[in-house]
């Protein structure tokens, strides 16, 4: 087992550094000088010249790569333009209400889209099958920062049940889990829980099918064991790829959520990025693409790791 | 007397070809839910390329005196708004027609540009193996490494607004998890024995590729890329919608919706009338590659 954690770390750091290396090129890619939004437009050319010392604009690349490298591995992530914060807190602080919306629909598409996979996968070509494929369908069909406005449409707007954006009265910083802000979570959550439900729907739906068609299925009933006991049997060979499936999801959610933080204006990465895009503040741009990068690559390796403590036959493979 | 034997067992050239795709055609027309989306995909693109000569209104002109009409708003001339009109008082239908043309274009475009870049990179990795694989492979690890929303608004982000630019992220996010494919299915055709035997006969790697390799990997690799479809549809009118892809005052689905998200308030139904556009076109390409996907018994 240790063995093969070693393995794994030792293969992600590789990645790691890929990742890294495509943030730190992102703010070459982009046209124009990176200082132009910081510098007043009739500014000095000795000015600029400064500036471009202070920000380490004037070294070849590689030596670029390598200082900003060894800063953001020791925390820093630099200076964002816009604000002149530093990017590091300012990134910290929306990634954790991001992981908190993320977090609540990951648990809420999983518990739904497990038990619709699995029951369809029971009982395939049955009405309750149909149903459960035709929502997972919609699920991975449907434009999600559209059904986040018809959720506004129909449940603030019309019914004023909820409230249609923001995070509570607390703002950015003052998180709490009682309803007066929860009630703020609501409409995000269930909109972005709908793809992680329809993929989970269908992946269980195709494995629970596959097991239930494996040897050891008949034998254990052939030897008079009772469903109940059976199906603690498929779940148990079910729920690596189940978990595999649900850390991936909740790491798309944390990466995939700006579209929907966009529209419910949730004070998270994703309304980071949008501000840091139009801002064209590249230095934040970079520090939160980064951090939410690291975060994905760490939770596939978690993720690789788990399902190798729950199934021998992935470690010894 | 002994019956010709030519006729007998020898079918003519255009019934032996008529194996393998015309049963998967046949299997896909008698699939009804793929038939339906086939037709409703079909629908829009020709209304989206006929947009011109349909007789709608013009998608750019607006009108401050009648912006946010309700569905089926007739002016006092006689003029009729069948879908409302947007926040610039211009004609919704004209707008969704028209807007079907860069929608598609962005949705289908990178896909087709990430199949064949993509196919080529997983088929050189696979039946090259070794060093160029690894190559290759850690390579497209990276950019794997990156849920797809954020590779795209990253990129995008950083080239700036625009619809080259849109497309250009859009295919850079396809490529890896079609080489991925590509080079999966590549390495197990490579092991099989037919491979072998055309190698033993003195076929050369390009042979061995072009009629052997690409014979079996393309079906596959076509199937899932058709899926993705879907996908690009939904980011590119993602991008759109963040302000990341298409300017106004072009008409496009994701631009429409971003735009109407202020009127949801007065005409939630005509507001949220682009976004089920996409829904349709989405859910119909996936169905679609559904069907497809069980026509050439295809599993992945």
């Amino acid at each position: 087992m240790l063995l093969y954690i070693l393995k794994r770390v030792f293969y992600v750091v590789p990645v790691a550094l890929g990742v890294s290396l495509l943030c730190f090129l992102l703010v070459h890619i982009a046209p124009g000088d990176p200082l132009v939004s910081v510098l007043p437009a009739d500014a000095s050319q000795a000015l600029v010249e400064e500036m471009r010392k202070a920000y380490g604009f004037d070294r070849p690349l590689p030596v670029q790569f390598a200082i900003w490298l060894g800063r953001a591995l020791g925390g820093d992530l630099g200076t964002s333009i816009a604000s002149g914060r530093p990017v590091a807190g300012e990134v910290m602080k929306a990634v954790a209400n991001t992981f908190i919306l993320a977090m609540a629909a990951t648990l809420l598409g999983f518990l739904l889209g497990g038990v619709l996979g699995f029951v369809a996968g029971y009982f395939r070509d049955s009405w309750i099958d149909r149903v459960a494929t035709t929502l997972s369908i919609v699920g991975v069909s449907v434009p999600h920062y559209w059904l986040g406005m018809v959720l506004v449409i129909l449940f603030a707007v019309t019914l004023n049940w909820l409230p249609a954006s923001g995070a509570g009265p607390g703002g950015s910083s003052l998180w709490a889990w009682d309803w007066e802000h929860v009630r703020y979570l609501v409409l995000p959550a269930v909109t972005m829980s709908v793809i992680p439900m329809g993929i989970v729907t269908r992946t269980l739906r195709a494995l629970v099918g596959d097991i239930l068609g494996q040897e050891f299925v008949d034998a254990l009933r052939a030897k008079g064991m009772r469903d109940g006991a059976i199906f603690l049997h498929v779940v148990k060979n079910a729920a690596p790829t189940a978990l595999a499936v649900m850390g991936l999801q909740l790491g798309y959610l944390l990466g995939g959520s700006i579209l929907i933080e966009t529209v419910f204006s949730w004070p998270g990465t994703g309304f980071l990025l949008n501000a840091a895009i139009f801002q064209r503040d590249l230095p934040l741009l970079q520090g939160t693409i980064l951090v939410l990068g690291i975060f994905f690559v760490a939770l596939n390796l978690l993720v690789d790791v788990a399902q190798a403590a729950l199934d021998p036959r992935i470690r010894r493979g | 007397m002994a019956p010709p034997p030519a006729a007998a067992t020898i079918l003519p050239p255009a019934q032996r070809h008529r194996g393998y795709w015309a049963g998967v055609g046949r299997r896909l027309l008698r699939d009804r839910v793929a038939m339906a989306c086939a037709a409703v995909l079909l629908a829009i693109l020709l209304a989206a390329l006929l947009a011109p000569w349909l007789g709608l209104a013009d998608p750019y002109r607006g009108s401050i005196a009648r912006r946010l009409r309700p569905i089926g708003f007739t002016t006092p001339q006689g003029f009729t708004h069948w879908l409302g009109t947007d926040e610039q008082g211009r004609d919704m239908l004209a707008r969704l027609v028209h807007g079907a043309r860069l929608s598609l274009f962005l949705g289908v475009v990178p896909v087709v540009n990430a199949f064949v870049i993509g196919s080529a990179l997983g088929i050189l990795a696979g039946y090259a193996g070794g060093k160029v694989n690894m190559a290759i492979m850690r390579t497209i690890d990276v950019f794997y490494a990156f849920p797809s929303v954020l590779l795209a608004i990253a990129i995008s982000g950083a080239l700036g607004a625009g619809i080259s630019n849109s497309l250009l992220s859009l295919t850079i996010v396809f490529v890896p998890p079609i080489a991925r494919v590509a080079e999966s299915v590549t390495t197990s055709v490579r092991a099989l024995d037919f491979v072998d035997a055309a190698r033993a006969s003195g076929a050369g790697a390009f042979t061995i590729i072009r009629v052997h390799v690409l014979g079996n990997v393309l079906g596959p690799v076509f199937v899932y890329a058709t899926g993705l479809v879907s996908v690009a549809m939904i980011l590119a009118s993602g991008l759109s919608f963040l302000g990341l892809g298409t300017r106004p005052p072009e008409p496009e689905w994701g631009l429409m919706l971003n735009t109407l998200r202020t009127a949801i308030y007065s005409q939630p139904l005509v507001a949220a009338l682009p976004g089920a556009m996409i829904f349709v076109v989405s859910i119909c390409f996936n169905l679609l590659s559904d069907g497809l996907r069980s026509a050439m018994d295809v599993k992945l």
